[in-house]
């Protein structure tokens, strides 16, 4: 059994002058490659138009935007579902083996996902994208975490903030790279897409390789040269443990899942409302004639939010090692809510360059708020299972990945059905995206030390994670 | 079996073009996909 003793936790134990900014590229492989995700929705208009094979037509059985919409929400989903189910597992085989499990589901999806393309069948589509590859999404997201902040004690927030700043970097890759091979594909197949996932799914899988092949965690007893922890007291960084299972029956927990659902629910006000919002508000009619914003520009300001989004996760979360993690929380939601109340009047005043640098701060403090909190857990819970809790938590995303485009449709579509427009219908989001960070801004001040009454009480092993 | 490890141990006996190659494979990619939406995001500015 050479192959499988290859996986095992033991045989990635790194030896001795092994460089640790070796781990970040590893971890970069993974999220790069699952970060792809976010730019699922450049499939969206081909795989409407299967059928008709014009997107400005599509047949009656062509495929309607709800149904397709459905495959990424499933995908996220069973990102915080597989996270908090596996992540117990991740921690007692290692990394190794999560990251090539997370690239067999996830490469794996998109191959059964083509043939759910070539058949026509959206159950295959959500089966092989939605439920196998978002499996790989919710290993692979979670599987660096806590080699990273082993090798790391002393810039938890840097490595983990590199390591999730690829996710975001992976829906810049994903989305060009689909559309150049749909365009090749296009005479081969309808809108190209099938071909397209087949490639995309071996090509993932061959990329994340170089993590699963290069990724080591180190020794019990290593630390970095010349690293002493730091002796100052601080109550909400612990040198102990808690496990997984514990750390679900402190209100820490509790009120960090509220902390991250916030931050990702009114993110998601943002970046579901993006393009419309600000086409929208600076139309002909409030800039003057031809001067208003064009749907060109409009997804030049979306592409300008993911790059922001992406320096957002290392910036925010590499000051979270000098401010303190609830320090750097507290901006996220004190700014965030000045800002998000900020948006309707900016829209109202027509400034048009202060609405972009406000939805560019905002976006990089939703990043951020993805980077910092593995770094924020490890804090209050020990490095033991962080990888596992991290999971867990994550059921905060999927919550918000449902609950955020509900709360912004349901919100303008009653705006609108009132007779408001422009910025108008939008006003009561970003109000209500405001009120809700109110509430993470409470959830997080309200965050205190874990009582010691869920310590581990003698000795850890990462081996004993799985019980 | 495990390999032997040693605690406090210096980093640089990982060549350096080992690392440089890790961040090449990484970072190529990324790179390429950030200049793409970059110049997607100059339309806003255009």
């Amino acid at each position: 059994m050479a192959a499988t003793s290859l996986l095992d936790r033991s045989r990635t134990v790194a030896g001795p002058g092994f460089n640790r900014w070796l781990i970040p590229p590893a971890a970069l492989a993974i999220h790069l490659a699952i970060g792809q995700a976010y730019a699922f929705s450049v499939f969206n208009k081909p795989l409407g138009a299967l059928i008709s094979g014009d997107v400005a037509k599509p047949a009656p059985d062509d495929w309607t935007p709800g149904q397709i919409g459905w495959t990424f929400s499933i995908a996220i989903v069973l990102l915080g579902l597989s996270a908090a189910i596996f992540g117990k597992w991740l921690e007692r085989v290692g990394p190794r083996k999560a990251m090539l499990a997370s690239a067999l589901c996830f490469g794996g999806g998109f191959l059964i996902g083509s043939l759910g393309v070539h058949l026509h069948n959206i159950w295959l589509l959500y089966f092989g994208y939605g439920v196998v590859g978002g499996i790989g999404l919710g290993i692979g997201y979670i599987s660096p975490v806590s080699t990273l902040i082993k090798w790391f004690p002393d810039r938890k927030g840097v490595a983990t903030g590199m390591a999730i700043m690829g996710f975001g970097g992976g829906a810049m890759i994903g989305s060009p790279l689909a559309n150049n091979l749909m365009n090749h594909f296009k005479d081969s197949a309808p809108m190209g897409v099938a071909p397209t996932f087949i490639v995309m799914g071996i090509l993932y899988l061959i990329f994340m390789q170089f993590g699963v092949w290069s990724i080591r965690v180190p020794a019990d007893d290593w630390k970095p040269a010349g690293y002493v922890p730091s002796t100052e007291h601080n109550d909400l960084i612990t040198t102990q443990n808690v496990s997984a299972d514990n750390a679900i029956k402190t209100p820490q927990f509790w009120l960090l899942w509220v902390v991250l659902l916030t931050n990702v629910t009114a993110g998601i006000g943002v970046l579901e409302t993006a393009s419309p919002l600000i086409q929208e508000t600076f139309s002909d009619g409030a800039l003057g004639a031809g001067k208003g914003v064009t749907a060109a520009a409009a997804a030049g300001f979306v592409g300008l939010l993911s790059l922001f989004n992406l320096l957002g996760r290392f910036f925010w979360s590499s000051a979270s090692d000098k401010m303190g993690r609830k320090t750097t929380y507290a901006i996220y939601f004190g700014l965030g809510i000045l800002l998000y109340a900020l948006i309707p009047k900016l829209g109202h005043n027509a400034q048009l360059i202060l609405f972009v640098v406000v939805a560019c701060v905002i976006i990089s403090m939703y990043g951020g708020g993805f980077a910092t909190i593995p770094a924020y857990l490890s804090d209050l819970f020990g490095k033991y299972q962080v990888g596992a809790i991290h999971g867990r938590l994550l059921t905060a995303w999927s919550t918000a990945g449902v609950l955020g485009p509900l709360i912004v449709h349901s919100l303008h579509e009653s705006a609108q059905a009132k007779g408001l427009s422009g910025a108008a219908a939008y006003q009561n989001v970003f109000y209500t995206m405001a009120g809700l960070l109110v509430l993470g801004l409470l959830a997080n001040f309200a965050v205190t030390a874990v009582k010691d009454q869920y310590f581990e009480k003698g000795p850890v092993t990462p081996e004993a994670g799985g019980h | 079996m495990e390999p032997a490890t040693t605690p406090n141990t210096p980093e640089s006996s990982t060549s350096g073009l080992r690392l440089a190659i890790a961040w090449l494979v990484v970072g190529a990619p990324l790179l390429w996909g950030v200049s793409q939406t970059f110049i997607k995001a100059l339309a806003l500015f255009q």
